[in-house]
């Protein structure tokens, strides 16, 4: 990948690193859990509800490490709050949007799992000794109401602070689309499509990623037989439908924009067969998009065995969460490469060892995994015998 | 000194809330960006130096002029900019791009090095019979309507009241939004601040009375500013003048306060 022709000289490398590619896939996962937990907790979906307290702790894990990424792109980190103290409401900032949505969110979230949990924790604290006793005293914030009534009175919290939640975590990802979508200066990005596609496709790698590590988790603890094969198909269900959606209308926006045949569209038309041929094409497109899609579609419609399903599923799902990455790559790497000028292509060859490269990406992508088994140590993943009570 | 001993002894409670709500009142007042001592007036050595500049003057409207008819290609303005702006190598606040079109109309563009050591060898890999060459210098379009103030998340980015776009260094977090933003290439993160840079049209120097540097250092004259609403000005004859004048990417609505004389269709 050369300077093909000419690019402005402050723009011949792409400003915005791996780190901006990873950061809304992060957001994505935890918008797209969270969507599975509200599909339980709100709409009630019954399939669900064995991964249901699972798709929050899924999404908390996540959560922690949304800003990880911006913090260390960041020419001053230590600045980093001034988008707080001083946020920018006048132009307005779409970024600086961000932390309060953010800050909203993650209360939510953490006081939703706190409620969702503390009968749980409450039964749990009392065998448990040492530190962890500590920590449950600390998480119930001091409670030991056992009483069906009060677990009715949490049922009923939660029921509401899922439902606000659901718009919180629309704006908190459809908001990362918007920074994009509302930037005229960079065609590619430029459409008012972008929040809906951003939106959608993080459903889809929240639902894919919570199919992969349902059934990883399972088969690594030995006890694959405990996976729901109902909950598994619908879930398989829920991802093809979001997939849908989302697969469309990126082949609208995409679509759209060649039938007008604008000279921007020319410029971009140009880096997609040119620089991002095999980013886009070949890999967003052909073997991570149609692909899948053909699966899911034979998975959902078509009566498959139990193992079929723990078999496919997890490695399209994987496919899917490779697709949305790949979307993400060529998004914003991609806006970058078509340069301003109109007249070339910027270059962007990400390092393996530099602040913003390759093995800090692999590890701000692993770090929510270590933090998921941390977790896990503290809050029980799955449905347990008292949240069947609850529900029966 | 007594005095105030003996207050703090009699109300030493009430001492230490004022000196509590005091330190918190301090803290924030260093959260709040303090802008204004841009628009301060000169003091110092140059004390007897005014500032020209009246931020609430809304009368005054600068404006930047380029005649691409007039521009040489010798890059004095860049190496002025340089040496004026302290700007790290490889990056720019000003630049000057090459244009060659052929017969065949297709437009070949470049700006080794910024156009900052001149263009004193023809461009070689052309092969058709060339129609017209020109050179474009490029700089800050301080936008009337500047996309990167807008999408500045802590405002660090501001537009001055008499039309400046500029950048509080002390405040910037090196996001790069702005970069992203502008239309026009003209930021950047600067390597050695790691804070966002632009061309400012030298407004400390402005503020001074004194011209651009790039201005000053202009040998055929390609680079004028001046106020639009002075009729003596240069810029303000050839703005109210037949001369059709061209802003970059009018499309886009930036409105730029950076004219182009004598610039073709191609140029971007």
């Amino acid at each position: 990948m050369d300077i093909l022709n000419y690019v402005f000289p402050n723009d011949i490398h792409a400003h915005w690193t791996l780190m901006i590619v990873i950061y809304p896939y992060i957001t994505g996962v935890v918008a797209g859990a969270f969507i599975v937990s509200a599909l339980a907790h709100v709409f009630h979906v019954k399939a669900l509800m064995p991964v249901a307290k699972f798709a929050l702790i899924f999404a908390l894990s996540w959560l922690l490490f949304v800003t990880a990424p911006l913090i260390n792109h960041l020419g001053h980190p230590e600045r980093a709050l001034n988008m707080l103290f001083t946020p920018n409401f006048v132009g307005p900032s779409m970024m600086s949007g961000f932390g309060y949505i953010y800050m909203a969110y993650s209360i939510l979230l953490i006081f939703e799992i706190l409620v969702i949990y503390r009968y749980e924790l409450t039964i749990l604290k009392k065998s448990a000794i040492g530190v962890k006793k500590v920590i449950y005293c600390v998480l119930t914030l001091g409670t030991n109401d056992e009483s069906m009534a009060g677990r009715k009175r949490d049922s009923k919290v939660a029921f509401v602070m899922a439902a606000i939640g659901i718009p919180l975590a629309c704006s908190l990802h459809g908001y990362v689309g918007f920074i994009f979508g509302a930037l005229k200066s960079v065609e590619w990005w430029f459409t008012p499509l972008m929040p809906i596609i951003f939106l959608l496709s993080a459903s889809v790698s929240g639902i894919a990623g919570m199919i992969l590590f349902y059934i990883g988790i399972k088969k690594m603890t030995g006890k694959l037989a405990e996976v729901k094969t109902e909950t598994i198909k619908v879930m398989i269900q829920l991802l093809w439908a979001f997939f849908i959606f989302d697969f469309l209308f990126e082949l609208i926006e995409l679509s759209v924009h060649a039938y007008g045949g604008t000279e921007g569209w020319h410029h971009v038309a140009a880096a997609l067969n040119g620089p991002l041929d095999w980013s886009f094409w070949t890999m967003q497109i052909k073997l991570l998009s149609i692909v899948p899609f053909l699966i899911l579609m034979w998975l959902s419609l078509s009566k498959v065995s139990r193992s079929t399903l723990l078999i496919i599923g997890p490695i399209v799902s994987f496919m899917l969460l490779a697709q949305v990455l790949f979307m993400r790559w060529n998004v914003v790497i991609g806006g970058q490469i078509m340069a301003k000028s109109e007249r070339g292509f910027a270059v962007y060859h990400p390092q393996f060892f530099e602040k913003e490269g390759i093995l800090v990406t692999i590890i701000m992508l692993v770090a929510p995994i270590v933090t998921l088994w941390i977790l896990s140590k503290i809050f029980p993943l799955w449905e347990s015998e008292c949240d069947r009570e609850l529900t029966h | 000194m007594k005095i105030d001993q003996n207050f703090i002894d009699k109300d030493r409670r009430g001492f230490i809330e004022k000196v509590v709500k005091g330190s918190i009142a301090g803290s924030l007042m260093l959260m709040i960006p303090m802008n204004s001592k841009l628009f301060a007036k000169v003091a110092g050595d140059d004390s007897k130096l005014v500032s020209l500049i009246d931020p609430k003057d809304k009368a005054k409207h600068y404006a930047f002029m380029v005649d691409v008819t007039g521009c040489i290609g010798c890059g004095s303005c860049c190496v002025a900019d340089r040496k004026e702006n302290s700007v790290p190598q490889g990056q720019y606040r000003t630049w000057v791009e090459r244009y060659v079109i052929d017969i065949y109309n297709t437009v070949y563009v470049d700006s080794p090095e910024g156009g900052e050591k001149g263009y004193s060898k023809p461009r070689t890999d052309i092969k058709e019979k060339i129609k017209d060459a020109f050179f474009v210098p490029k700089l800050c379009n301080m936008c009337e309507e500047p996309s990167c103030v807008q999408v500045c998340p802590v405002a660090a980015t501001f537009k001055s009241p008499d039309g400046f776009v500029l950048v509080d260094n002390s405040h910037c977090v090196a996001c790069g939004y702005c970069v992203q933003a502008c239309p026009y290439g003209v930021r950047f993160i600067n390597n050695d601040t790691k804070t966002a840079d632009k061309c400012t049209w030298c407004y400390h120097r402005i503020s001074k009375g004194k011209l651009p540097a790039c201005v000053n250092a202009c040998p055929t004259g390609a680079r004028k500013f001046g106020d639009l609403n002075d009729p003596k000005s240069e810029v303000a004859k050839i703005y109210n003048s037949k001369t059709v004048l061209k802003v970059l990417k009018k499309s886009l609505g930036n409105e730029p306060a950076l004219f182009y004389v004598g610039a073709h269709e191609e140029v971007i």
